[in-house]
């Protein structure tokens, strides 16, 4: 039996810390894994409980993220949880197996410290990682900070293991950012964080020899195209047992999340749409802005990115006028992800407002509040306008000539 | 661990029927016999991971499975990454009770064809016998890319012509020697390793038991003659594995600790390796006046390996 750790009512955690104390509580049975800039911390902290008694599952340090996923999949098929951490890098080496892993309805929880892609090698936050793993069938939560980072891990067992679901969960946090920033974090104590979670139930085991079952079938032209949609549909509905875990952990703890998360948005004129840790700093940034120049601006931010969920979107911007959609990912050659999904949502709405892209922070490039409250801004002379007023898709804090592509087509 | 007798081919081979005969492998191909021995070696319960190959696509075609137990397969290349989670979820839910028959004897089995373990899947088996696994690694060896239509791996030996290093006016075939594996995987100091053929079936069930029953990772290689690849006719499989090992093209053997090598076939009579290229469409071109320099190179080179073999089987390091 593995030691339990007293913890105090408030710990100075950072997000990895955060993260790998959720991992400890659920009581994974094997964590596979390979360290990678800014993840590492998650396996070293989980190494640490390992060697002194405070995890009774197997921790298996593989020789790559490939290997780290490939070993989760076939540990997770043995019937037991299961869980790893990676960032960038080594989320794209993972890639092929995100998919085999959804692919085989295994549920396991993948905690992401976000983290650019190379070329340039870069070791900051950005979330190309997190895009790169939106259509690999999992369910993807996102932490703004520290906190939300171990709450959303606890939840993410649960939610993936849910019989009505059975598909691996991502818990995204800001490579650095969250990932290596201290801050106060209230964590459950261990009995209550495994009670929350619940006892793993096997399903389809590859250690029940009463019942063999095989893994990884293939399937050609005559049945891939059903399970993949049988698996789309799985990933869809996941979003009803999401809001239940949810509603549990808020009845537990009295912090209360949802799929999209709204910020001042009642009254809201014009909006900022975000992920990771920009989330609060829009928040701060339309909060001064309502203050200082009586602009209605608000914030939205989806807390799960996949799952999508569209109608929460729909409904969080029914009202304004003007959305700025920020993507921090290289979009090469295209609109950014999330401001497609925003204007796609948004398109079959009868208030079909003013939406304009903003390519920004990328390998870590700070993202101040001022430079929030001039997005703000913009969007509120698009909004007096009645027309977007600038290029649809900007670049946000990068050195050089101004950046923009696209205008509105007005007649 | 409860081991099948071997004694009598007929009754071993029917054992236990757990790889289903309704697959779709080539009438010929050795893979189901080295396969199926594997599996009739023991009565303990298997979970079995395969690379993806000519094994995998063969058996597991949905709405159908030919394994009658416990069976993954994930990518070509992380069979034995996927052994090495299963295998540590046993030991997890053992430790923790949470085993639905906490007694039931388990072995955990990988395979992989040449190319997913010479080359693509090289790296996640290195890692596998690294960490120490509980598990056997067999590699059906049949020295080429079959699943995807004949292309050259590393375990192609020279002088074969496939359709990445082809045979033609002024290429002879693959030039570059076919990787030791069995060498590579001692020297990583796996418990045991061993290279054997299904036509010496009785020392190719007691490597397997052996395998089994070592504590620890164990790699065999198996000759997995290739009807399709190699070119000869569906009934010549044994015939031609035959002359696999008794040219010695094919030396059978062991290598216990990783230094302890006990050769466990010696020919009664040792042919020349001509004779095995003779047999085969892949090696035709050899006979060929500008090429047969070729065919004495690689009896040089064969002749050379066996003496080296034998002077480490003395040598006992």
């Amino acid at each position: 039996m593995a030691e339990k750790m007293q913890l105090n009512e408030v710990e100075v955690w950072d997000g990895n810390l955060a993260a790998a104390q959720a991992l400890r509580q659920a009581q994974v049975d094997v964590v596979a894994a390979y360290p990678i800039t800014p993840s590492t911390p998650i396996v070293e902290n989980y190494g640490y409980f390992v060697a002194n008694g405070y995890v009774d599952g197997e921790y298996v340090m593989v020789e790559s993220e490939h290997a780290a996923m490939s070993a989760c999949v076939g540990a997770a098929a043995a019937g037991g949880r299961v869980a790893t951490a990676t960032s960038s890098q080594g989320f794209m080496l993972m890639i092929e197996v995100l998919y085999q892993a959804s692919g085989m309805r295994v549920p396991l929880v993948l905690t992401v410290a976000n983290r650019a892609v190379a070329s340039p090698l870069n070791v900051r936050g950005d979330h190309g990682d997190m895009y790169a793993g939106r259509d690999s069938g999992w369910v993807q939560m996102d932490a703004f900070n520290a906190q939300e980072a171990y709450d959303l891990t606890l939840c993410a067992f649960k939610i993936g293991e849910d019989m009505r679901v059975r598909l691996p969960v991502m818990v995204h946090q800001d490579g650095f950012l969250t990932s290596h920033t201290a801050q106060n974090v209230h964590p459950l104590q261990d009995d209550e964080a495994y009670k929350f979670v619940g006892d793993y139930k096997p399903y389809e085991e590859m250690l029940d020899f009463s019942k063999p079952v095989t893994y990884g079938a293939q399937t050609e032209e005559d049945w891939h195209f059903e399970h993949k949609a049988r698996q789309h549909k799985a990933l869809f509905d996941s979003a009803a047992v999401i809001d239940e875990v949810f509603e549990e952990f808020k009845k537990l703890t009295g912090r209360e999340y949802k799929r999209v998360e709204s910020y001042m948005m009642e009254d809201a004129e014009v909006a900022i749409v975000a992920l990771g840790t920009t989330v609060e700093t829009a928040r701060v940034a339309a909060e001064e802005l309502r203050k200082e120049e009586g602009i209605k601006a608000g914030v939205v931010a989806p807390r799960v990115f996949r799952p999508f969920p569209f109608n929460e979107i729909r409904d969080a911007l029914a009202n304004v006028k003007a959305v700025a959609v920020l993507d921090r990912s290289a979009p090469m050659g295209a609109m950014g992800a999330l401001f497609n999904e925003i204007s796609a949502a948004m398109y079959t709405t009868p208030n079909r407002p003013l939406i304009t892209n903003f390519i920004y922070g990328l390998g870590g490039r700070d993202f101040p509040v001022s430079e929030a409250k001039r997005i703000f801004k913009e969007q509120k002379a698009h909004a007096d306008a009645g027309y977007i007023t600038t290029p649809i898709q900007q670049f946000s804090g990068v050195r050089g000539p101004k950046l923009g592509f696209f205008e509105t087509k007005r007649s | 661990m409860a081991l099948r007798p071997i004694k009598n081919l007929k009754e071993f081979s029917t054992a236990n029927e757990r790889l289903e005969g309704a697959h779709l492998l080539c009438p010929g191909c050795a893979h189901s016999m080295i396969v199926r021995e594997l599996m009739n070696a023991t009565d303990d319960n298997l979970v079995i991971a395969t690379n993806t190959g000519c094994l995998e696509v063969s058996t597991a075609v949905y709405p159908y499975t030919s394994w009658d137990t416990s069976w993954i397969h994930i990518g070509f290349e992380n069979a034995a990454s996927a052994i090495s989670g299963a295998e540590a979820m046993y030991k997890a839910r053992k430790r923790k009770g949470t085993l639905k028959d906490p007694d039931a004897p388990v072995k955990f089995v990988a395979f992989g064809g040449d190319g997913s373990t010479y080359d693509i899947g090289f790296q996640w088996l290195s890692g596998a016998i690294e960490r120490g696994h509980d598990f056997t690694y067999i590699c059906l060896d049949n020295e080429v890319y079959a699943n995807t239509g004949g292309q050259r791996s590393s375990s192609t030996p020279v002088g074969a012509s496939t359709t990445t290093a082809q045979a033609g006016r002024v290429s002879y075939g693959k030039k570059e020697k076919k990787k030791d594996i069995v060498a590579i995987m001692a020297a990583h100091g796996a418990p045991y390793v061993a290279q054997v053929a299904p036509n010496k079936w009785k020392i190719m069930a007691k490597v397997f038991q052996k395998a089994l029953e070592t504590e620890g990772p164990c790699f065999i290689n198996t000759v997995s003659a290739c009807t399709t690849e190699w070119k000869f006719d569906p009934k010549n499989t044994i015939e031609v594995t035959d002359l696999a090992t008794d040219t010695l093209i094919f030396p059978i053997y062991e290598i216990v600790n990783g230094t302890e090598l006990n050769i466990l076939y010696r020919p009664k009579k040792v042919l020349p390796v001509e004779e095995y290229f003779a047999a085969q469409g892949r090696f035709k071109h050899l006979f060929k006046p500008e090429n047969r320099h070729i065919i004495d190179q690689i009896q040089k080179d064969v002749n050379e390996r066996w003496e080296y073999l034998q002077r480490r089987e003395e040598a006992r390091v």
